[in-house]
């Protein structure tokens, strides 16, 4: 093969690559608004399921820190978002995670209130057993939303278990693990926000935020 | 040259996809838990193999035979990657759920087969509607996988519609069977081997039935044609 048709293959190559790099950056560029705002809608939605969107007025999609801490289930830093009221805090809404699921990590949302009693708490996701683990969904049962209004007092630290542990939380007929491990990890959230309450609100917004609080 | 209508009889049928050449397995079987997932990857799919059908055979006069193989992976890889943006933008809930597998269409070999043994030889309008009828072929079994075993598997058809068409579409779920606890196999990766099986099992049954009765049509003009 002559060196001549060798560079007009390589250069052929070289145009598709570019084409196609020059296609998926022209639909990224167009559509990175649009997917921006579907992921920011989708978690918005999710956070306002764990927090009343009447209790606060701050933009908690962006007043969040990253943390980080065993409590919260993994190594890898976790955010918190802050719900406040005319700058006072609310609530924070913590991502901490289960890591014994029945087959693998489980990701939640906790909500709590200031004072420490849980606002709600959502699966974003898991990989339990259909039919019988993703109970844990909203959509699916009522389980999830058993944990509002509950805190360390109520019930105590040794009712903060399932049943089958004596533990005041149910599990399902069929899956004690997912139910046990979803258990923990709230709980273990709750302690983490006792614990560490005036750091979580106390730090500064990031520093994007311009509208001052 | 084949003509059109057997090129649709043979994507759609004879020479399908996910029954025959059983190629795209990994997300035939993996996504298939329900009516809906199966139909978002299935046009996915459709529109992939379509485009990339089209486009190959535009340029295949003009690409030298040895940087085909890594062109049609590059013009395959765009297209998907576009698709995967798109639906990201436009049908984001439906993205959350196959996200993982949009980007798997690449690696599903029907795609750079079609373009390498097809869409790289024959005109443009062959390739298109090779790529259409292929990919339709591959709808099928997944709509028809994923119908199966959500219907067994949950009792209930078009779940999540609104994933796709809208929140308008959430009245579509069909419940089929009141009160159904479930049969967890059919959900499960097992479910989806098992029903495959059976899927190509019935093929098989309706080509055999086929074949019989076009041998005992053909008989007796046979022996006509020995009288005679």
């Amino acid at each position: 093969m002559s060196y001549r048709s060798i560079l007009i293959s390589a250069g052929f190559l070289f145009l598709f690559a570019v084409l196609g790099t020059g296609l998926v950056a022209y639909t990224y560029d167009t559509t990175a608004e649009r997917i921006a705002n579907n992921e920011r809608r989708a978690l918005l939605r999710k956070l306002n399921e764990v927090v009343d969107t009447d209790s606060y007025d701050n933009d908690i999609f962006n007043d969040v820190i990253l943390v980080q801490s065993p409590l919260l289930g993994t190594r890898a830093p976790v955010p918190v978002y802050r719900a406040r009221q005319d700058g006072w805090p609310v609530a924070a809404v913590l991502s901490p995670v289960a890591p014994d699921g029945y087959n693998g990590a489980i990701r939640l949302l906790v909500g709590i209130n200031l004072d420490g009693t849980v606002t709600g708490v959502r699966v974003l996701r898991h990989q339990e057993t259909p039919g019988l683990g993703d109970a844990i969904e909203a959509e699916r049962s009522d389980w999830i939303r058993r944990f509002t209004g509950k805190s360390l007092n109520n019930p105590d630290l040794d009712g903060w278990k399932v049943r089958r542990d004596s533990g005041e939380f149910d599990q399902f007929t069929g899956a004690t693990i997912t139910p046990r491990a979803v258990v923990k990890a709230v709980r273990n959230a709750l302690i983490y926000f006792k614990a560490n309450r005036h750091q979580l609100f106390a730090q500064d917004p990031e520093p994007e935020q311009e509208t001052p609080s | 040259m084949t003509s059109y209508p057997k090129l649709v009889r043979d994507g759609f049928w004879s020479n399908n996809v996910g029954l025959v050449q059983l190629l795209g397995l990994c997300p035939l079987l993996a996504v298939t838990g329900t009516f809906i997932n199966g139909l978002g990857l299935g046009l996915a799919t459709l529109l992939t193999l379509v485009a990339s059908n089209t486009i190959i055979s535009m340029i295949r006069t003009l690409v030298r035979p040895e940087v085909r193989i890594p062109v049609f992976v590059l013009v395959i890889a765009s297209i998907v990657t576009v698709i995967e943006l798109g639906m990201s933008a436009y049908f984001h809930e439906l993205y959350s759920v196959l996200g993982i597998f949009i980007p798997l269409i690449v690696t599903n070999c029907s795609i750079i087969g079609r373009a390498e043994a097809f869409a790289s030889k024959n005109t443009v309008g062959r390739a298109m509607v090779d790529g259409f009828s292929m990919g339709f072929g591959f709808l099928l079994v997944l709509v028809v996988l994923g119908a199966m075993r959500e219907i067994i598997g949950a009792g209930t058809l078009f779940a999540q519609a609104h994933m796709m068409f809208g929140e308008a579409a959430r009245a579509l779920t069909y419940v089929l069977i009141e009160d159904y606890s479930g049969f967890l196999l059919a959900i499960l990766p097992p479910g989806a081997f098992i029903g495959l099986g059976l899927l190509i099992a019935v093929k098989n049954l309706i080509d055999r039935r086929l074949e019989r009765r076009s041998i005992r049509q053909a008989a007796p003009s046979a022996q006509i044609a020995q009288a005679t």
